[in-house]
């Protein structure tokens, strides 16, 4: 195999910043990046991911802070001269070239000899599964064959990074989860870093090795999919990482044997930052949050979706409170359910944000 | 009786209305019709009537029209003379838009600019000739200038130059508008994924704005030419009309209205037409080399 990333050690983000005018899109940004991670960029469309990733690439300039590839500072250069390989959102393929000529566009750029770049895309068509479209056009190809000439577009060159911008949000569910698997195979075959933005928590906690996520500009958290998933460190990061019951309450107890209230009924908890107040949010996934005979909050159903294992409900407590929650039985409206969750899936963050 | 039959008799038949809606006509569709007569009334019935009476000359056969304007000098570098001034001008109006248009494109109060140099256009052609008399003769201020400073003055009216400069002021507002338009269409990803893949800032228009932009500057050209090749108050007013700027219309005018020789004017207006005719074709034959799907990068 010789398309392969070419060799560094870490890419730095030092406190980088970047302002539109008043706004303030990225607020002092700092991320360490090994060869051969995957990286996540995860967050609410406006959080600064994408401005993130543009400046990595060189398509935005830094207002401030710097960007370090080993030892040489790059923040300064041209996109041009980082040579980075980047997937664009729409794929931004070169609508009057072949997908030969867009694959070999940045070794032509390199003055690299014809046979090399025709060895070359071979092997990157070969490495996206595209042997027999190469002398197509991008306008005869389906949105999922596009995606992946831009991918090997992006690779061919070798580059060190390669920065995938929300790449499969134009694809249909199925494609989604196949080009998933895709980016995940090529990004280990060839060994480059992969910066990848993202809005979708599932398609973050499944391709990454590590999530940054992002808010307002802010690194909110740094962590495994699997820390992430577990323990957010906030509750707006719990929130995107699907623990849709987000309920404000009293905390009463020790650390140790910290209670909540939750739909007027007391229930222990796990604290995850330190409190300042009695006032704070409690975090409970749906799946954390199960119908049982035993269960001690009783709500009556509002909704009921039926998705195949189970049902995804919502519901409302005897105070008022909604809350979102799984049941194995078939639910209707009007039913009554009692729900129960196990203390420590039950997470409870600093509350008034 | 074949199954096909069987179910065409027993299908319920199709109203007219569904017909003609499968194939996209409507009420709407005879909205049309005004554009159609328009264009038969003050366009095809013209052209016809004057082909027709330009076969038909006061003396002589029916080519008679034709071979004196061939034959006589006076009449046939006509058409080198105006080729000579809608060509240049075209092109540098052409050219010149194409930078300033790739600037402007990234520009903020872009609708203040277009709306400036729109102003030339409503203008008209008489008041810019006007104008460039008054400024650009020989008591105008650019040569009062000149003087002022101890330089000779320089002849800019009633010759090539004049002309060329107001057929630059009126047609460059016009190109530019439409390149700009051409420009704006093509998704700036495009270039983006160009610099990241390593091109430079010449490459990048080169191999990806100019190859996108060929299409809509061979119809900008066309247009362009199309204007600036029947350009007669210009020609009268700020050229020699007897001389080096006396293009094509001048003759079919002085024909028409000086000679009240109506066939030799139309035969005068064919061949116009035809010269016109031939530079857009040639043109536009050109662009089938060319890439002519859409500008974007892809879906989205």
């Amino acid at each position: 195999m010789s398309i392969a990333a070419r060799d560094f050690r870490e890419l730095r983000l030092d406190a980088m910043c970047r302002n539109f005018g008043s706004l303030n899109a990225l607020k002092g940004v700092t991320l360490n990046v090994r060869r051969g991670e995957f990286i996540a960029l995860l967050g609410p469309s406006g959080c600064g991911k994408s401005t993130a990733l543009n400046c990595l690439a060189g398509l935005l300039t830094l207002s401030d802070g710097s960007i370090w590839l080993d030892n040489t500072r790059i923040d300064e250069l041209r996109p041009e001269e980082r040579g980075f390989g980047m997937v664009f959102q729409n794929y931004a393929l070169f609508p009057h070239m072949t997908v030969r000529k867009n694959i070999g566009f940045g070794l032509a750029m390199q003055n690299r000899p014809k046979a090399e770049i025709e060895r070359k895309v071979d092997e990157a068509l070969s490495i996206v599964r595209l042997k027999d479209q190469g002398d197509k056009l991008p306008g005869q190809l389906s949105g999922g064959q596009q995606q992946r000439v831009a991918i090997a577009r992006a690779i061919v060159i070798e580059p060190p990074l390669v920065l995938m911008d929300e790449p499969l949000s134009n694809l249909d569910a199925k494609l989604r989860l196949e080009m998933r698997a895709e980016i995940r195979r090529i990004h280990e075959l060839i060994g480059s870093a992969t910066i990848y933005v993202t809005h979708d928590q599932e398609e973050a906690l499944s391709l990454a090795d590590r999530i940054v996520v992002m808010r307002s500009g802010e690194v909110r958290q740094v962590g495994t999919p699997e820390e992430l998933f577990a323990r957010p460190a906030h509750a707006d990061v719990a929130e995107f990482m699907g623990y849709r019951n987000q309920i404000r309450t009293r905390v009463s107890g020790a650390v140790s044997a910290m209670t909540v209230s939750i739909g007027g009924v007391s229930m222990p908890a796990t604290p995850v930052e330190a409190m300042r107040d009695g006032t704070a949010i409690a975090a409970i996934r749906p799946s954390d949050l199960q119908a049982a005979a035993d269960g001690a909050i009783s709500v009556t159903v509002d909704s009921a979706q039926y998705h195949g294992q189970e049902f995804y409900c919502s519901g409302r407590a005897a105070d008022g409170t909604e809350l979102y929650f799984i049941s194995k039985q078939r639910m209707t409206k009007g039913d009554t359910a009692k729900l129960s969750a196990a203390p420590n899936r039950v997470l409870v963050y600093a509350g008034g944000h | 009786m074949s199954q096909q039959a069987i179910n065409a008799g027993s299908r319920p038949a199709m109203s007219l209305r569904t017909r003609l809606k499968l194939h996209d006509v409507d009420g709407v569709t005879l909205l049309v019709l005004p554009a159609v007569l328009f264009v038969i009334a003050l366009f095809i019935y013209p052209f016809i009537y004057g082909f027709v009476l330009s076969f038909q000359p006061k003396v002589g056969d029916f080519l008679a029209n034709y071979r004196k304007f061939f034959s006589d000098p006076f009449l046939y570098e006509t058409i080198g003379n105006t080729f000579s001034l809608a060509i240049p001008a075209t092109l540098i109006n052409v050219l010149i838009s194409i930078p300033i248009a790739l600037r402007v494109r990234r520009m903020h109060h872009r609708r203040l600019l277009t709306t400036i140099l729109v102003i030339p256009i409503t203008l008209g052609t008489v008041l810019i000739a006007e104008g460039l008399l008054i400024y650009l003769g020989p008591q105008g201020w650019f040569n009062r200038t000149l003087v002022m400073f101890g330089l000779e003055k320089v002849r800019l009216v009633h010759n090539y130059t004049g002309v060329m400069l107001s057929l630059i002021l009126s047609g460059f507002p016009f190109a530019f508008l439409l390149t700009l338009s051409y420009v704006t269409g093509i998704d700036p990803s495009l270039e983006q994924a160009a610099s990241t893949l390593g091109a430079k800032a010449r490459a990048r228009f080169r191999l990806i704005l100019l190859p996108l932009l060929a299409q809509g500057l061979a119809i900008n050209i066309c247009l362009s030419f199309v204007q600036t090749f029947s350009v007669f108050p210009s020609a009268v007013l700020l050229g020699a009309p007897a001389g080096a700027t006396r293009v094509i219309s001048i003759a079919a005018y002085q024909a028409a209205y000086e000679q009240y020789d109506n066939s030799m004017a139309s035969a005068i207006a064919m061949i116009m037409g035809f010269c016109q005719l031939a530079v857009v074709i040639l043109i536009l034959s050109g662009r089938s080399f060319f890439y002519r799907g859409s500008a974007g990068g892809g879906k989205g």
